[in-house]
């Protein structure tokens, strides 16, 4: 669910997550700078095209993908109609699309620990100003490896918490997850130290 | 030292886990959210400097395109709405909720928490994220504004909570509470 990589061998899923990040970032640059709905209108077109390697009915379910967006099109598009800028609504409307579907083609066909390393990669050069980079990456891996974790421990206590009483499970499940959240880091502690000693 | 990290990554997780609880969507499509609670926790417990590195790694995970964020975004995909202005003020929210909470040692720890969450995670929050969110989306200064000002009374109710929350945390397990040695 985290890493929804749609398995498969297209050129894009073989090319390197670094320049596919870079590209991301080099299209919401773009996409930012431009103020035409035209063109807007044709990167969105052009990136769904770009989902064409990964079959055709992957192509032709984006729209479906994109459909979990609809009370933000509907708010922005309300909002700047009430405004009087239908024109800039649709512009932010597209922008927003655009990224969505982009972000998820990214994410459709990039492994997550390549993800890392080409972020780590970014990162490298700053090892030498004293950048912990090495610690990040870690980190980085470390949290995404324990959200299942918590997720599974909020659903526990929630179901613990509808047993006994009849009201919705709210704030007061706070403290416990987050006293479950730190007991787990007490032990990621523990087995980094036995793994490679104190730091 | 492996305690800081395991500390960092594990309140990332969490702000995480948070933003999988259902919320409520309101104008502009600004959700209120158990996530901002999270960020204020993080401050508040873990203190400034890890605080706001718990969260900072929480926005890299959504940089790298994970969908974090409640309603299953990233932060790509809220780069052009209202949102992208508070995701990023995040980092500095924790920092001041945590640097607040360090300080406020003359009063009870779910006081000082709570008003830290008001500074950090409200005060900071907006100061930072109206503007950036302004810019990003191409609307004026006050127009963002006053889009949020729905959210003050929800985020005061979730300040309120991050006091209590952290007060009950520091009494469950003392010295988990790291802004509070």
């Amino acid at each position: 669910m985290l890493t929804p990589t749609f398995p498969g061998d297209s050129p894009l899923h073989r090319l390197a997550a670094g320049v596919k990040l870079a590209a991301l970032a080099g299209l919401g640059i773009a996409v930012g700078a431009t103020a035409q709905p035209v063109l807007l209108g044709l990167a969105l077109v052009a990136v769904w095209l770009a989902y064409l390697p990964l079959g055709l009915t992957e192509a032709a379910g984006l729209p479906q993908r994109l459909w979990p967006l609809w009370p933000f099109v509907l708010v922005i598009g309300g909002w700047h109609l009430w405004r009087g800028t239908p024109e800039a609504g649709l512009i932010v409307i597209l922008r927003m699309l655009t990224m969505f579907a982009a972000a998820t083609l990214l994410l459709r066909t990039t492994r997550f620990d390549a993800l890392l390393a080409a972020f780590s990669g970014l990162l490298r050069p700053f090892d030498r100003l004293g950048l912990p980079v090495d610690r990040i990456a870690l980190a980085l891996a470390m949290t995404v490896r324990f959200i299942p974790v918590l997720a599974l421990r909020a659903e526990a206590l929630a179901t613990a918490w509808r047993a006994r009483a009849a009201r919705k499970p709210r704030h007061r499940l706070l403290a416990p997850l987050t006293l479950a959240a730190l007991d787990e880091a007490d032990r990621a502690a523990e087995a980094l130290r036995a793994r490679s000693g104190s730091v | 030292m492996e305690r800081n990290i395991a500390y960092i990554a594990l309140f990332a997780a969490l702000i995480s886990v948070l933003g999988f609880l259902p919320r409520i969507d309101l104008i502009a499509g600004v959700p209120i959210t158990f996530q901002s609670l999270g960020v204020m926790l993080a401050g508040a417990v873990l203190g400034a400097r890890k605080g706001a590195m718990a969260v900072l790694l929480f926005v890299a995970l959504l940089a790298l395109g994970l969908p974090l964020l409640s309603g299953g975004a990233n932060l790509w995909s809220v780069l052009y709405t209202p949102r992208i202005g508070y995701v990023l003020a995040f980092p500095v929210a924790a920092f001041v909720t945590g640097w607040l909470t360090e300080r406020l040692t003359m009063l009870p720890l779910a006081l000082a928490a709570g008003l830290a969450a008001v500074g950090g995670g409200m005060a900071a929050l907006y100061a930072i994220g109206i503007p950036v969110a302004a810019w990003l989306n191409d609307l004026t200064l006050s127009e963002t504004a006053t889009g949020a000002l729905a959210f003050v009374p929800g985020d005061l109710v979730k300040a309120v909570v991050t006091g209590l929350v952290t007060a009950q945390l520091a009494r469950m397990r003392p010295g988990v509470v790291m802004s509070r040695p």
